[in-house]
């Protein structure tokens, strides 16, 4: 049975921010930027914001709208915006941002995420996609409002710590896709990642992306014929390599169908999954291709 | 380009060898292989890791995890690691930091105050930089720890190559600030509590964080007081260490875009900094399976197909896929490649499975140091 297509985009208008986390190296920057085209191409109006400065991102962004949104500027701008006109550019070039996010640490994530909050309430963007911090950090970046609503009582900190909780667990405004492979540590990772955001933040989980998965309807022989060829079919390296490589093949389908199986019983998400593409230097179309290629993983 | 494949001139004088890369790219597995070539080779080599995923603490053979003290790991049966040692452990940056403390302050009074702080507490867990710091000043003591003759670290995943390089001194900077002058001149004046009213920078900052906040800040900064120096001098040795002959950089890589892009910035930035001991490591590498190419492959499944041989179609056609994946990893690699120019790169094909004993480790290291001949 092949797998089913998904259509993303009514899970992205609603709720309209979606943070995607992963771990590096799992394709979190190509899944933002696959999500985005997605909505973009059914007429949404989309919004695409980096956190890293990354360059690859604004590659593959295509004519999306980007942001990047930085932590030492959003923290300047909050400071301008606040009545310390004068002083929040002085603290920017000294340096003292670093000791005011040492003071109150998770101060930087508060002002990002205000920022998201912010673009969000002018109501410009159907789509907002922000290719969030590797799951690691994406716990504390996350719970960094939690954090700061218990540790300040009042003050304009806390009033921005109270906004951005306001959006985080608000099921209708903003979700957390996570990104992973098929594979062992990716999987044991999305999964620790999930609990801990559940537990600890209260963010809707949305879809979760297994990227890099294999095609399961490949072609093979069944493995009695594949050994039981000819010899006289090919010249005996080609055979002991076209052997080596489907038992390589039908190792890593196993394992990948394998990983998949013990993520949908470890996690009650819904579960999209991304092809694995012989291409190397993704652009822009790529990804456009790829947004059409989202399918739902087979129950 | 073609660059040596094995890493085995890597280790030929070295003390500290620092893996270096994005993170998920198999920074910590390489670094633990590093070690165990070591100890095969007769090394005494300890393994500083960040963040160890629980499979490598397994693999290791250490069910309780990972201690923050060196543990000598069991290699198996004699014979195999005939004199070598090989160490393992992972980095506290808290308790470092605290040890540094220690080792710098005055007296057990100055101690107390300064790690029962608040903002002394948040910077020794979160300040950025200081993980990378802590990192540097452990692997310098390691260094000069006789049980051991290599140091071989894991690197925090940063943005950049040279946090690991710059953070002694950046911290020693933080601890050395402007802001922290402004904050001493009061105390220096003999006045108990600060006029906050007369210094706008701290009004803000009050304003911003609240007044508790900047009042453990303010008495953070206070207290430390006479140890900048300490710091800074450390700072100095331990960079001399990071940039010594034998101090030697492994930048990790996978076949993919970002984290190869990433791997070749590293690169530069070292070479920059006038560093050329600089090799490489892809991992994850989609294997080729002999030496022709994906286009023929395909031609051989179209032949197979017009003579009927439909079975033989299907496995040419998938040879042929799993030759497109190899060689799109090989395109993705070769700017990295490229950086390295003669220095060498060795690559580690996807394993099937997960690194989950010391045999795959073993396995890891026979494509990083074949044996020669």
């Amino acid at each position: 049975v092949p797998p089913d297509s998904v259509d993303p985009v009514p899970r992205l208008v609603t709720p309209g921010v979606t943070i995607v986390a992963g771990k590096g190296g799992v394709g979190k920057t190509t899944v933002t930027a696959v999500l985005a085209h997605a909505a973009a191409a059914a007429g949404q109006r989309v919004l695409i914001v980096e956190l890293d400065g990354k360059p690859v991102l604004r590659s593959l962004a295509g004519d999306i709208p980007y942001r990047h949104i930085s932590a030492a500027d959003s923290l300047a701008e909050y400071l301008r915006e606040h009545g310390f006109g004068r002083i929040a550019k002085r603290l920017a070039t000294s340096g003292v941002i670093d000791v005011v996010a040492t003071a109150a640490p998770g101060i930087d994530d508060i002002v990002v995420l205000g920022k998201v909050k912010q673009l969000e309430r002018t109501g410009d963007w159907d789509v907002i996609v922000v290719d969030g911090p590797a799951a690691g950090h994406a716990v504390t970046f996350l719970t960094s409002a939690a954090g700061m609503r218990d540790a300040v009582r009042a003050g304009p900190i806390r009033t921005q710590a109270d906004d951005v909780l306001e959006l985080l667990e608000d099921a209708e405004r903003c979700q957390v896709v996570l990104v992973t492979l098929p594979e062992t540590t990716p999987v044991n990772e999305v999964v620790e990642t999930a609990y801990a955001l559940e537990d600890r933040v209260g963010v809707r989980l949305g879809p979760l992306v297994i990227n890099g998965v294999d095609r399961p309807d490949v072609e093979l022989p069944p493995k009695s014929r594949v050994r039981g060829r000819a010899a006289g079919a090919a010249a005996d390296e080609d055979r002991r390599l076209l052997l080596e490589a489907a038992n390589f093949r039908r190792r890593r389908l196993e394992l990948q169908q394998e990983e998949i199986s013990r993520l949908r019983a470890e996690l009650a998400l819904e579960q999209w999954q991304l092809p694995l593409l012989p291409v190397a230097a993704l652009g822009a179309d790529d990804v456009r291709a790829l947004a059409g290629q989202l399918v739902a993983s087979p129950s | 380009v073609t660059a040596d494949p094995s890493l085995t001139s890597v280790l030929d004088g070295a003390e500290v060898i620092i893996c270096c890369g994005s993170g998920g790219v198999g920074k910590t597995t390489t670094a633990a292989v590093i070690g165990l070539q070591a100890a095969a080779v007769g090394r005494r080599a300890v393994v500083v890791t960040i963040d160890p995923a629980r499979r490598l603490a397994d693999a290791l053979g250490l069910p309780d995890g990972l201690s923050s003290e060196p543990t000598r790991i069991d290699l198996g049966p004699s014979g195999e690691v005939p004199e070598g040692e090989l160490w393992a452990m992972m980095l506290d940056p808290a308790a470092a930091f605290d040890a540094l403390v220690r080792r710098n302050a005055t007296d057990d009074e100055q101690v107390e105050r300064i790690l029962s702080n608040p903002f002394y507490r948040n910077m020794s867990r979160s300040l950025s930089g200081t993980q990378e710091y802590m990192a540097a000043e452990t692997l310098y003591q390691l260094h000069d720890d006789e049980r051991f003759d290599l140091v071989v670290v894991d690197t925090p995943p940063s943005r950049n190559a040279l946090d690991f390089l710059e953070a002694p001194s950046v911290l020693a900077r933080f601890l050395d600030h402007r802001l922290f002058r402004l904050l001493m001149m009061p105390a220096r004046r003999g006045m108990r509590v600060m006029n906050a009213a007369t210094q706008p920078i701290l009004r803000a900052i009050g304003k911003v964080v609240g007044s508790d906040v900047l009042a453990d800040a303010v008495a953070f900064f206070q207290s430390f007081a006479g140890m900048e120096t300490g710091f800074r001098q450390r700072a100095d040795v331990v960079i001399g260490l990071l940039r010594s002959d034998a101090t030697r950089y492994v930048v990790v890589a996978s076949p993919h875009r970002d984290t190869v892009t990433e791997a070749a910035w590293f690169v530069e930035q070292l070479t920059d900094q006038g560093i050329d001991a600089v090799s490489g490591v892809a991992n994850r590498v989609h294997p080729r399976f002999g030496d022709g190419t994906a286009a023929a492959a395909r031609d051989a499944a179209d032949a197979a197909e017009s003579d009927g041989d439909a079975d033989g179609a299907a496995l040419w056609r998938n040879l042929a896929e799993l030759r497109a994946l190899a060689e799109a990893a090989e395109q993705e690699l070769a700017p990295f490649a490229e950086l390295l120019g003669d220095e060498p790169l060795g690559r580690v094909p996807l394993l099937a499975g997960d690194v989950h004993d010391l045999a795959t480790l073993g396995e890891i290291r026979r494509h990083l140091f074949p044996a020669p001949g």
